[in-house]
């Protein structure tokens, strides 16, 4: 028989199982499960409760029937074999081993990680006693053991603090207030919840926690936990305030469980990398399923997509259905936090012109919600405070099904359309709990079966039994509807992963610490002062963004390409892209080239889809030779930087030309050329809205129109397109009347852009995760009055430009252009002719 | 330099100054290639010039002290021992060390 092991006993390690067995996997595999929680399975999300509850009641008896996902017998009645409280440290990969904590090895034919999460505790002074333990009165909130050592202490304390205002955060506040503690959130941010909540939703949120009593402390840092005696005595801020507390619960995001599959070799981005089939990409033997998987750059907090990919993983490795594939899942999430109800689907806010928004606010009752609508279909919905019209919304959201012609009605019952029929009309395959992926058919099929009552389906299918927030459906759907998940995704906000802060917070410290080196940095604000290889790029771009004249400039923070100023190729040559502005040149630059190709036997010379002519596979230590005989500026196609602008010929020779688009183009590339970013910014210019360069799917693009009637050509600039790896028309940011204009205004935008996008995040993100209209309002009307600041630090970087090239003809690092490939012959690229 | 049947198992390659603190360089031992890094965090390390994936420049890769990632294809080497933790084929590692100012690389 073959060995099937699972590592991680945790939501969906069982799920993986149950799915596994009701395939008939027990026929197939000798099954063998480690986890190293000292416990069976048990559901993470009835944490709140336990914590709610009074001290050991709920590990008692009764409840832990409902804690408890599967008891023990069930493994041994399904002839599993359980560890538990066995770690596995390492995978022998080539032996197909695991090796565990207590010396014991075990082989596998099928391996499936599923070791979930951990608690993030950001590095602060005063939070831990020792490598291991954390100091005491501070706890996280992620395991059952989290759980019973917060309210053992908690008895007789006064006051608590929560660092992190997210969904955990608001969950433990709400759990240690019905201990008669006085609470306080810290969260950093002015957005509670910000993951799932946008502004205006978040401040209904925050005024019914207050009315309850919760202190919240927003826009505020911690950046140490006081302490005496060896226990929690208070936290101070980084504005120096203090707060005394005899307790702190760090709930400031989670971070997967990766080790394991680092250590053995596996393909790790923020997860383990998986493929359609939930399979490693790197080991057809091992899978991973839940919290610990990245699927399409995607990793899930909820249990909801966990689910699904437990049911596919299932099919795979049972071979039920080979071909079954994991596509990811859209998150609806439906919670109770803190006693208040929340619902939240798709997108927090409209993104496009085009997008119709119905919005209803209630503050007095704690009522908000909205719902986002785009071509007709419903693509957005957030609720708080009243979730009634949840189900079908969700069933709207997933379906993607036809919306009433009077959108109000979404959100209330206006007259006939009685609620009590919604349950009813959902078609069978509705999810209803989608803590446990319980559909309506499958409550409907229970109660043909027999099921009396409400309880009686929720305990054969487990509906309501994880957050409990669809309880209500649960019942009418015994009568049918739907129900939800919810939790915390990890937190993605770091600018870079090696600095645990979001780009505002590691700004605000730069400048206040007044960081002008990237080791600096990493000394500063990393978790023990430790370097991370995969930081240093960001923060050089973030230095030299910031610091345009005292940056210190250290080699090593920086990528190959932008220490040779050239773009590494697949032998180790490099390709050199002389700018050529707004895609114009003339005979005697392209004879240059012509005489430099020969020179130097360049293996391809090709004209690029930027405009400009590149020459490739020229070995390192030709650079300085190659460069010194073009006698042409670097073109910067290497960098995370400003790179070209496309541009149509225009009013000079175009018989449909409205504008000289030839000219703004080279005037914005000679302007902000070379100007570095958090990632790569392409422009085009076309002189009239036919469009030739393109400019509807550039980072900023503009397009010559018809001005009003007796007024000349107008500039309309398109910002956040995009035609490579995603494909995003461009938004109107402006229409403009002079050529200065649109020069003054591109250069602002883009200064915003720089300023706070995060690290490799594209504008065609960027535009839309700020929303358009933000930026307008920032770029174009100036509400928030930095139009003149913005315009100011760009015009500092444009002055201090010096071509990189150039440079380094006369002050190179030692070794810099030295072959790194000694004895390897290059170029190993192939040489082609001119078309013979 | 000292041999040992006529393979060069050791040399000395010059001023430690020649690899800028925290970058690595190519050097040639005998003929093998070498790639020496010189961590910010202090000592020197040794690994085979050329990636076991396919065949980057190991030396032009940035590293924190711990680990290389190679230019290419952005697979990690750990510095001390070349294993790599991102599922490529394990690099070569050699030692490095500084003597009167002199890096001096050795093959084992
Ligand atoms: C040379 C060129 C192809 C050509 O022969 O035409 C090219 C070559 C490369 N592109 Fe490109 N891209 C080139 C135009 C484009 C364009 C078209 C354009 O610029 O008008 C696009 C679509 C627009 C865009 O940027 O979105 C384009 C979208 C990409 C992408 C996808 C970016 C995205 O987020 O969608 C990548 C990958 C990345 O950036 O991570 C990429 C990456 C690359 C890299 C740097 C691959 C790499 O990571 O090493 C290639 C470098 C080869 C080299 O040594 O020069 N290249 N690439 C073009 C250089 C234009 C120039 O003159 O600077
Ligand atoms: C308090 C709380 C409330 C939540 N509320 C909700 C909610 O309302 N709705 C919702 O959808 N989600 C909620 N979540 C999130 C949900 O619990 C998780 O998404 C889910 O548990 C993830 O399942 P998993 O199997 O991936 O990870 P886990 O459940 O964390 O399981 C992983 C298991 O693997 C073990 N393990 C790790 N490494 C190893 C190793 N090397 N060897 C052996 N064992 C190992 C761990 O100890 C753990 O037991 C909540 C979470 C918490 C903490
Ligand atoms: S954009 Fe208009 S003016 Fe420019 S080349 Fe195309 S058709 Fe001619
Ligand atoms: S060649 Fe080094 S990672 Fe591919």
């Amino acid at each position: 028989m073959r060995r099937l092991v699972v590592v991680g006993n945790g939501m969906s390690g069982a799920r993986a199982l149950e799915e596994i067995l009701a395939r008939g996997g027990d026929e197939q595999f000798a099954i063998t499960v480690f986890g190293d929680e000292p416990y069976g399975n048990y559901n993470r999300i009835l944490l709140s409760e336990v914590l709610a509850n009074a001290a050991d009641e709920a590990v008692d008896d009764d409840d832990a029937d409902d804690l408890y996902l599967n008891p023990l017998d069930w493994y041994d009645e399904n002839g599993i074999t359980l560890h538990a409280g066995v770690r596995i440290v390492r995978i022998d990969r080539h032996a197909k081993v695991v090796l565990g904590d207590d010396g014991s090895v075990t082989p596998y034919d099928v391996l499936v990680l599923a070791t979930g999460s951990r608690s993030f505790f950001p590095p602060m002074e005063g939070m831990w006693a020792s490598n291991t333990e954390l100091t005491r009165g501070v706890f996280g909130f992620r395991s059952l053991d989290d759980a019973t050592n917060m309210l053992r202490h908690v008895q007789g304390r006064h006051s608590a603090v929560v660092i992190g205002g997210g969904l955990l955060g608001l969950e433990a506040a709400a759990g240690l207030q019905a201990h008669g503690v006085a609470v306080h959130v810290v969260h950093p941010t002015e957005v509670l919840m910000n993951q799932q909540l946008e502004a205006e939703a978040s401040k209904v949120l925050r005024s019914k926690l207050e009315q309850m009593g919760m202190h919240l402390h927003l826009g505020v840092k911690t950046n140490e936990i006081l302490t005496s005696d060896g226990s929690v005595s208070g936290v101070r801020f980084t504005d120096g305030s203090e707060l005394a507390c005899d307790m702190v619960v760090v709930t400031a995001g989670i971070r997967p469980n990766i080790g394991l599959a680092m250590v053995s070799g596996l393909e790790t981005q923020r997860a383990i990398v998986v493929d359609d089939t939930m399979r490693s990409v790197d080991d057809d033997a091992i899978f991973a399923v839940g919290e610990c998987a990245q699927h399409r750059g995607e990793v899930y907090g909820v249990v909801g997509p966990l689910w699904e990919q437990a049911a596919v993983l299932a099919d795979v490795v049972t071979g039920a259905d080979p071909h079954a594939e994991y596509h990811g899942s859209r998150l609806a999430t439906k919670l109770k936090v803190a006693g208040v109800d929340v619902a939240q689907m798709g997108v927090k806010a409209p993104e496009r012109e085009s997008d119709e928004f119905v919005q209803f606010s209630e503050t007095g009752r704690g009522v908000y919600q909205t719902v986002v609508i785009r071509d007709g279909t419903l693509i957005g919905a957030t609720l708080v405070g009243d979730v009634s019209k949840v189900a079908a919304l969700t069933q709207a959201f997933d379906s993607r099904s036809a919306l009433p012609e009077e959108r109000v009605r979404l959100l209330f019952d206006l007259g006939a359309a009685g609620d009590a029929s919604a349950a009813a009309d959902l078609p069978d395959d509705t999810q209803i709990c989608h803590c446990n992926g319980v559909s309506k058919g499958d409550l409907v099929a229970c109660v043909e079966h027999g099921a009396e009552s409400v309880s009686a389906c929720m305990t054969q299918t487990r509906a309501s039994k994880g957050c409990g927030s669809c309880k209500g459906l649960v019942k009418e759907v015994v009568e049918a509807a739907l129900g939800g998940a919810g939790a915390e995704d990890p937190a993605d906000s770091y600018y870079v992963p090696g600095i645990p802060l979001d780009k505002p917070t590691l700004m605000r410290e730069i400048r206040e610490r007044g960081l002008r080196s990237v080791s600096a940095v990493f000394a500063a604000l990393a978790p023990d002062g430790n370097e991370h290889v995969g930081s240093k790029m960001g923060l050089t771009a973030l230095l030299r963004m910031m610091w345009p004249d005292e940056f210190v400039d250290e080699r090593d923070g920086r990528f190959i390409n932008d220490r040779v100023h050239a773009n590494i190729q697949r032998d180790g040559t490099f390709s050199v892209v002389p700018r050529m502005s707004g895609g114009v040149t003339d005979a005697a630059q392209l004879r240059r080239i012509a005489d430099v190709a020969e020179k130097h036997d360049i293996p391809m010379i090709k004209l690029t889809g930027g405009q400009r002519i590149d020459l490739l596979g020229v070995p390192k230590e030709k650079l300085q030779e190659v460069w010194r005989d073009l006698d042409m500026p670097s073109g910067w196609a290497y960098g995370k930087s400003f790179r070209t602008v496309k541009t149509c010929v225009g009013t000079d020779f175009c018989r449909f030309g409205l504008g000289d688009s030839t000219r703004l183009g080279i005037d914005l590339e000679e302007r902000y050329k070379g100007i570095e970013g958090p990632a790569k910014m392409k422009l085009a210019v076309s002189g009239c809205p036919r469009n030739c360069a393109e400019s509807m799917v550039k980072d900023v693009g503009l397009v010559a129109v018809e001005g009003r009637p007796g007024g000349s050509t107008q500039w309309q600039i398109y910002v956040g397109g995009a035609a490579g790896a995603t494909v995003r028309k461009g938004d109107v940011l402006a229409t403009v009347d002079t050529h200065a204009d649109a020069l003054r205004l591109t250069g602002r935008f883009l200064q915003y852009y720089r300023e706070n996008a995060n690290w490799l995040e594209r504008t065609y993100d960027f535009v839309p995760r700020m929303g358009l209209d933000h930026i307008i309002g920032v770029v174009v009307d100036d509400t928030e009055g930095i139009a003149a600041e913005l315009d100011a630090r760009m015009q500092e970087s444009v002055d201090r430009y010096a071509d990189p090239w150039a440079t380094d003809q006369v002050d190179r690092t030692p070794g810099q252009f030295h072959d790194a490939l000694p004895l390897v012959p290059l170029p190993q690229v192939p040489v082609r002719g001119a078309a013979r | 330099m000292s041999t040992e049947t006529g393979r060069v198992v050791e040399a000395r390659l010059g001023p430690v100054e020649q690899i800028p603190l925290g970058e690595g360089r190519a050097f040639l031992v005998g003929d093998e290639p070498v790639a020496v890094f010189r961590p910010r965090s202090g000592g020197l390390h040794a690994l085979r010039a050329i990636c076991p994936h396919r065949g980057g420049p190991l030396a032009d890769g940035l590293t924190d002290g711990e680990v290389v990632v190679c230019p290419l294809h952005q697979h990690q080497f750990s510095l001390t021992d070349g294993s790599c933790a991102t599922g490529a084929p394990d690099a070569t590692a050699y030692s490095a060390r500084e003597e009167d100012g002199e890096l001096v690389v050795r093959l084992r």
